[in-house]
């Protein structure tokens, strides 16, 4: 890829990921009484890169999406949140794809779970409580379907773009 | 990878997702038992212990946000041995909609404001 093409195609990339954040924030919660509980569209973005090209465009564009959604609309409580979940899901993310034990949809899996885990020890650090750790056992169950979700999705624009090269 | 790897493993997956959600259940489990009725409504902000009250007595108390200055407010309600935010002028009033809490460890979260509303043994 030329470096106008690498450009291009992070750019590209970083806004579909910001737009589709935009969207899940206008969404309404789905059980308010557990903040938290999301698909997490921005991940289809991040899990498709990995998939279709590499980590590091993987990394750079979820990076790029963190940092201008918490300049747009967040704070930076909302962003030390944010990059938490968003480094520990993909680099768990990134490690189990490279086990070829799991399919899109496992690894998904893993990046959703991980991504509450991570949001809850910053919660734990941000608020010096450790009994909301209790939440985890909630927000595992809706990141494992977050995750069949986000990853099936994930699958599908894979398939469809099966004959797109890039590279 | 090809991509007929990154779709077709769904064994794993399965295992995978079973792992994570009995791991779930079991410490859901273990919460949920050890969980004995509480004694007091605890209340930090910022980590600093600012309110505490039994239970047995019903109160209404304004706690102040980390952000004191700018107005944070949540109202602590403890009513017939529970203790809930009745009212709170935090932008996504997630503590508002938090059911009541009456067990030790339960908590309501402000995040907003940085309030964290616990139940304690002693």
């Amino acid at each position: 890829m030329k470096k106008i093409h690498k450009i291009t195609f992070i750019s590209i990339f970083a806004a579909f990921a910001m737009v589709l954040s935009y969207v899940e924030m206008m969404l309404p919660p789905i059980w308010s009484a557990v903040p938290g509980i999301k698909v997490g569209l921005p991940n289809v973005i991040i899990i498709f890169v990995l998939y279709k090209l590499s980590f590091k465009y993987a990394a750079f564009i979820s990076l790029l999406r963190v940092f201008a959604v918490a300049l747009l609309f967040g704070n930076v409580l909302t962003l030390s949140y944010s990059i938490a979940g968003a480094v520990i899901s993909l680099t768990l993310m990134w490690l189990l794809k490279k086990t070829s034990l799991f399919s899109m949809v496992g690894v998904s899996i893993a990046g959703g779970v991980s991504h509450n885990l991570g949001q809850i020890i910053v919660a734990m650090i941000v608020m010096q409580t450790k009994e909301i750790g209790y939440y985890m056992a909630i927000l595992a169950v809706s990141g494992v379907l977050a995750g069949i979700v986000i990853g099936l999705i994930g699958a599908m624009l894979l398939k469809y773009t099966q004959k797109i090269k890039i590279k | 990878m090809s991509i007929k790897k990154a779709l077709l493993n769904h064994k794993n997956d399965i295992l995978l997702a079973t792992g994570i959600l009995l791991l779930a259940a079991i410490c859901f489990l273990i919460f949920s038992f050890s969980m004995k009725e509480g004694k007091y409504a605890l209340v930090t902000v910022d980590g600093e212990q600012v309110y505490k009250h039994s239970l047995n007595e019903d109160d209404e108390t304004v706690i102040l946000g980390a952000n004191s200055s700018s107005g944070e407010q949540n109202v602590l309600v403890i009513k017939d041995g529970k203790a809930f935010v009745k009212s709170a002028n935090c932008p996504d009033k997630i503590c508002v909609s938090h059911r009541k809490i009456s067990k030790t460890g339960e908590t309501i979260v402000c995040l907003p404001h940085k309030v964290v509303v616990s139940v304690v043994e002693e």
